[in-house]
């Protein structure tokens, strides 16, 4: 357990120092490559809380990432043109402050994990795996026909959304907001993980029939679990597009679900700070080997197949020694 | 809106249902008999399309191009079950849905490194090109019908295989209980190389077929996969029966969706509104269709235990 959490006192030590290095050094590419594992890490964290506190294989958790990143996409670009968003029943104006766009971004996205959740936790295994992936491919499609919003093509934006007394501009400072939000999910979802919440979650999960015996329902456990889920991801997903000044139906696409799932578990399913290291060393290989070679992937999936077949329990898991510690 | 077209629409629902039966049986037939959820089945699709684009490129023969897309893709299965797939049976689905999404990423990139971005062709031979005249006076393209008839006929085969040879009944056998089949003798572990390369045949002959159609390029595969795996769903995971009525059901739903919501729209809306609305409901309308089963069936249509 020490050494887990000195590795994790260090992951996230080094996330911090390696922009703030950067940015002495005017190196504002690797600022950026920073957000972006700060913003995916907390893509993972949102899923972890599923997948690895409650055990549910979510193929679909794109949805959520997407939903955030339209709803960026689709506030900001109304903001821009100064087209009102609806005028009846009552006027709604687009917007470019990000602290409205995050609340949009989670309710929506928590929205959206309540209905798919309400009827996919209906079932188990294999068929909510299956369940989530089709949700998920319900919303890339309909995103790909829905012309309002670019449809095929996405949609961008000109400016990056603004944050009061900050200029989201310069790199670094967008950098820090993304982390400061990544420190909080992952205080929040250490907390999750011990209250009464967390542990009959967790209890559900290895034996359900237990949990019922106590006199708890695992489907509102799960169901909530869900929703806290799929808001964290869709947080992310607004940052992601903001990062980008860009949503495409591509951040919904089922690829998108499975690279988030590939960070969680490349890190360790149910750790802490599994999404984090998962989410910076896909970074960091998307990076070089890209650089190496355009057809990089083909190194990615050789690399995953390898971690699934031989090592279990992720990058934390090999290095802490400990086959399922969730914490 | 005339009989003949919706007539033509439900021959068009019925061939996309017969493809997706050939990919979906392959998938439902690994997960009943292995218990094993396999998202490289897309990619198996492809390595038969690409393997008939290129035999038919040299040979200038459908028939051969039919065969190799089999037999490659047959290849692919096993090979892929040999050195990857049979290490996940006993592991639990969120390993097979990481390995085999990783084995995607592999036969995606590798065919994008060897054959490049750009889609090669696969030529409807001449002598099913054109139309024919059916019974009412439909004018039907002649190789979407033959595409519903050899889908048929391999359905009718793979039912027979199932349910009437010795294989059939070892691979029934092996889905219930598959200590007391290899007690039996039965090599438990060829019977599955077995299956999972007759399910990669058949998502072989899919790709093929449906090549010649559309284009053949890296990433065809997956939104029929996503699709099979809707109709398994609906179907009832592990039943035959089930991802024949499911892809029917899916097929239909499509097409017909696609050519007549927008029409409907458009009895009580501006034209070019109705069309937009119409499609993006009409792309969404096989999954309202798989919750809405899945609310009253949680199992599935023909689906057992979960």
């Amino acid at each position: 357990m020490g050494r887990e959490r000195l590795l994790n006192a260090g992951v996230i030590l080094l996330l911090l120092m390696v922009p703030l290095w950067a940015w002495s050094a005017d190196e504002p590419f690797l600022i950026t490559l920073a957000t972006k594992v700060a913003i995916l890490a907390l893509a993972g964290v949102g899923l972890n809380i599923a997948l690895g506190i409650g055990g549910l294989v979510s193929l679909g958790h794109a949805a959520f990432f997407g939903i955030g990143g339209y709803a960026m996409g689709i506030l900001a670009a109304h903001a821009q043109n100064y087209e009102p968003l609806m005028q009846w029943p009552m006027l709604v104006e687009g917007t470019n402050q990000m602290p409205l766009i995050w609340l949009v971004a989670t309710a929506s996205s928590a929205l959206a994990a309540l209905v798919i959740g309400a009827l996919s936790l209906r079932t188990s295994g294999v068929y909510f795996i299956m369940i989530t992936l089709a949700f998920g491919q319900m919303l890339y499609y309909f995103a790909i026909s829905w012309s309002a919003y670019g449809g095929e093509d996405g949609l961008s934006i000109w400016v990056r959304n603004e944050f009061p007394g900050l200029n989201t501009l310069v790199p670094l400072q967008f950098f820090l907001i993304c982390y400061v939000i990544l420190c909080l999910a992952l205080w929040f979802s250490a907390r999750l993980a011990h209250a009464p919440f967390g542990l009959a979650l967790a209890a559900a999960r290895q034996c359900e029939a237990r949990v019922e015996t106590v006199g708890i329902t695992p489907y509102k456990l799960r169901l909530t679990a869900f929703v806290i889920s799929g808001a964290i991801t869709g947080l992310a997903g607004a940052l992601f597009a903001d990062l980008n000044r860009f949503v495409s139906p591509t951040m919904l696409s089922w690829h998108t679900s499975g690279e988030i799932m590939i960070f969680v578990i490349i890190g360790g399913v149910g750790r802490l700070f599994g999404p984090v290291i998962g989410a910076a060393l896909f970074i960091l290989l998307e990076h070089f080997l890209g650089g190496i070679s355009d057809y990089w992937q083909i190194y990615l999936g050789g690399l995953l197949l390898m971690i699934v077949l031989y090592a279990r329990g992720g990058i934390i898991g090999a290095i802490s020694g400990r086959e399922v510690a969730h914490d | 809106m005339s009989l003949i077209l919706i007539l033509e629409q439900i021959l068009n629902g019925l061939q996309f249902g017969v493809m997706l039966f050939l990919m979906a049986a392959g998938l439902t037939l690994v997960f009943g008999v292995m218990g094993l959820i396999n998202l490289a089945h897309g990619a198996l699709y492809m390595v038969g399309a690409f393997a008939a684009a290129i035999v038919a490129a040299w040979t200038g023969s459908f028939v051969l191009a039919l065969a190799a897309s089999l037999v490659a893709a047959a290849a692919a299965g096993a090979l892929v079950e040999l050195l990857v797939i049979r290490k996940l049976y006993d592991r639990d689905h969120l390993d097979q849905v990481l390995a085999t999404f990783a084995l995607i990423l592999v036969f995606s990139e590798g065919t994008r490194w060897i054959f490049g971005s750009f889609p090669l062709f696969l030529d409807v031979p001449s002598y099913l090109s054109g139309p024919v005249t059916l019974p009412g006076g439909i004018q039907y393209p002649l190789y979407r019908l033959t595409i519903i008839a050899i889908g048929l006929v391999v359905a009718t085969g793979l039912f027979w295989l199932i349910a009437r040879t010795r294989i059939g009944i070892q691979i029934r056998a092996g889905e219930s209980d598959r200590e007391m089949i290899a007690a039996l003798g039965v090599d438990i572990s060829v019977l599955y190389t077995l299956v999972f390369a007759l399910g990669a045949a058949l998502a072989g002959l899919a790709g093929a077929l449906v090549g010649a159609i559309q284009s053949v390029q890296v990433g065809m595969g997956e939104p029929v996969l996503i699709l099979a795996f809707v109709v398994i769903v609906i179907g009832g995971i592990g039943s035959i029966k089930g991802a024949m009525v499911g892809a029917l059901l899916v097929g239909l739903t499509d097409t017909l969706g696609g050519v007549f919501l927008p029409r409907l729209f458009g009895l009580f809306m501006e034209p070019a509104s109705a069309t937009s609305v119409g499609a993006s409901l009409a792309s969404m309308l096989i999954y309202i269709l798989m919750a809405v089963i899945l609310l009253v069936r949680p199992s599935g249509l023909y689906g057992g235990q979960s």
